[in-house]
């Protein structure tokens, strides 16, 4: 029976350094494929929406420069997805452009590379629905409508693992590839080797975050699968963890509503039988998932738009009455506002009071009673399309709180302390405007993949 | 007078993350199959429960699953606004399931 063995060293390529030592452990194991995703909406919709990263460039490379020389020296293909933290074609390129840094700097044999893009225009999507598509809202989100579309910046699509697959088939030594499903990654090789989808998707579900599916909690260790059709073995690389029963369940479950069902472009992973046992002192084993086909495939579209520009300010309360009167303060700074600005709505601001030491951490979910702590620290953060207008908003948000009319306060000569009489400039605000999916006829019809060759010729001499 | 024990004496881990970008999702797993079973059964957590916990309408839970392969709860609330937009304070909503703690289970 066909048994395929993949390493993987980081749940999220870039955003911390991964930890050689035990990745070098599971390259002396001798891996069939070395595979990690790079990318996460945790990190808000900033970098998808304004097309940056919110890793730094050093760290991504580190990584891909250690998982590229071991892949070459193993010769095994490298599969990373969802490039540069957001999959966008900008990272695609970015991240194809290190490899072929990384090649030419060693000196490497050449290889063949696979790049995939997975953005859509607007228009694009416009075109889709004019043609008749809904766009479907997920997570309770109504359908997009053209003004959504109007208002969102930039827009991927989320591959499944049909693309990967034929660009490995297709002879990809290393596959690059924009925003994919995670357990895509690890997917595609699967199906390759003639797996069940079931078997391949739930293989990528449990290994797409490394070492957090194993215990005690690491980050970015690497783990080890060993994938015959209905039999998923895990192993830890680091010394001091184990992949067991419990570590494995748990994971199954994380940052996720639904820890029966892993929807992908062509069907969903259904979880609901799976049985975990230790199979030895490091290595737990996963059995029974099935795999339940879509009519169509639907793939996931995610898109950011720009709110307006941010400034930030940060106010310190210590008097206890206007503790107190906290609530009275933000309220009398924020009707003078509406006075000089008009209403926020009709005007297009918005002020945030974030009030720290009662419920800046938890905001409307927060049931502790009011306390009376000693001191309050408030963020202040003001959006408005126009970057002067945010950043004099801003700076009377603030200092109304200095000047808050209060009618016992006893410090007269202002009710709060400013850290500094500053504005701080914030990333400009954007929203997650797209958790849609679209029909499709073809699971792949979306996606490019462009093959090219890497190292040889830009060979350095010794 | 020895108080019941609460969520925190019982459970191994209570914790709380983004599940996609308009919901953050809630678990609690017990590494002691009996605990897990004793809160199961106790009733102190479900649906109503914890939107009452949480003060939120009952519709803003949207998940909630006993997840026996984990020894696991798990409940998924629904954000009040999607992750990382303005006036947000927890991008990775890595920081709502303090209230659990002292959870009394008879």
């Amino acid at each position: 029976m066909t048994d395929i063995t993949i390493l993987c060293p980081t749940g999220h390529l870039g955003f911390t350094p991964l930890e050689p030592e035990s990745f070098r452990a599971g390259c002396a194991l001798k891996p069939d494929f070395i595979i990690a995703d790079s990318g996460s909406c945790d990190i808000g919709p900033y970098p998808l929406g304004a097309d940056g990263q919110a890793s730094p460039a050093a760290w991504q490379r580190h990584d891909l420069e250690i998982m590229l020389t071991e892949a070459r020296r193993l010769g095994v293909p490298m599969i990373v997805g969802s490039a540069s933290d957001t999959g966008t074609d900008r990272g695609v390129r970015q991240f194809a452009e290190i490899i072929r840094d990384v090649a030419a700097e060693k000196g490497m044999a050449p290889f063949r590379m696979a790049t995939i893009f997975s953005e859509l225009t607007r228009e694009q999507v416009l075109g889709r629905m004019q043609d008749g598509a809904t766009i479907q809202g997920l997570d309770g989100r109504p359908d997009a409508d053209a003004a959504l579309i109007g208002r969102t910046d930039r827009i991927v699509a989320v591959m499944g693992a049909e693309p990967i697959a034929a660009a490995l088939a297709a002879g990809a030594d290393v596959v690059i590839a924009g925003r994919a499903s995670d357990c895509a990654l690890f997917a595609a090789p699967l199906l390759n080797a003639g797996m069940s989808p079931a078997t391949a998707y739930y293989a990528g579900k449990l290994m797409e975050c490394a070492s957090f599916c194993c215990e005690p909690f690491m980050g970015k260790e690497s783990i080890f699968g060993r994938i015959t059709e209905g039999d998923i073995r895990v192993t830890a690389m680091h010394p001091g963890q184990r992949c067991t029963p419990a570590s494995l369940a748990s994971h199954a479950m994380y940052e996720r509503r639904d820890p029966f069902r892993e929807y992908v472009a062509s069907g969903y992973v259904d979880m609901t039988n799976v049985h975990y046992e230790q199979w030895d002192e490091k290595t737990a084993r996963a059995t029974g998932a099935t795999f339940v086909p879509s009519a169509k495939p639907m793939v996931k579209l995610e898109g950011a738009g720009k709110v307006g520009e941010r400034r930030l300010a940060i106010v310190g309360i210590r008097d206890p009455y206007t503790i107190e009167n906290i609530d009275k303060a933000m309220d009398w700074a924020r009707a003078r506002l509406a006075e000089r600005f008009g209403a926020p709505e009709s005007a297009g601001w918005t002020v945030h009071y974030h009030v720290y030491g009662r419920d800046g951490v938890m905001g409307s979910l927060e049931p502790s009673p009011p306390l009376r702590p000693h001191e309050l620290g408030i963020v202040v953060e003001t959006v408005c399309q126009d970057a002067k207008r945010a950043e004099e908003i801003c700076a009377l948000a603030s200092r109304n709180l200095f000047y808050a009319r209060l009618k016992e306060v006893k410090g007269t000569a202002g009710a709060a302390a400013l850290m500094s009489d500053e504005i701080l400039v914030g990333k400009p605000g954007y929203e997650w405007t797209l958790n849609h999916v679209m029909p499709v006829r073809d699971a792949t019809e979306l996606f490019r993949t462009e093959f090219s060759t890497v190292g040889g010729a830009a060979r350095k001499a010794a | 007078m020895r108080n019941m024990p609460t969520l925190r004496d019982l459970a191994s881990t209570i914790r709380s993350k983004n599940a996609g970008v308009d919901h953050i999702t809630f678990d609690l797993i017990f590494r002691e199959r009996a605990n897990f079973e004793r809160v199961r059964d106790s009733g102190v957590l479900s649906a109503e429960k914890v939107a009452a916990l949480y003060r939120i309408p009952r519709e803003r839970v949207t998940d909630f699953v006993v997840f026996e392969p984990a020894n696991a709860i798990k409940f998924t609330i629904r954000r009040e606004r999607p992750s990382g937009s303005p006036g947000e304070h927890d991008v990775f909503g890595a920081q709502q399931y303090a209230p659990l703690f002292d959870v009394e289970v008879p």
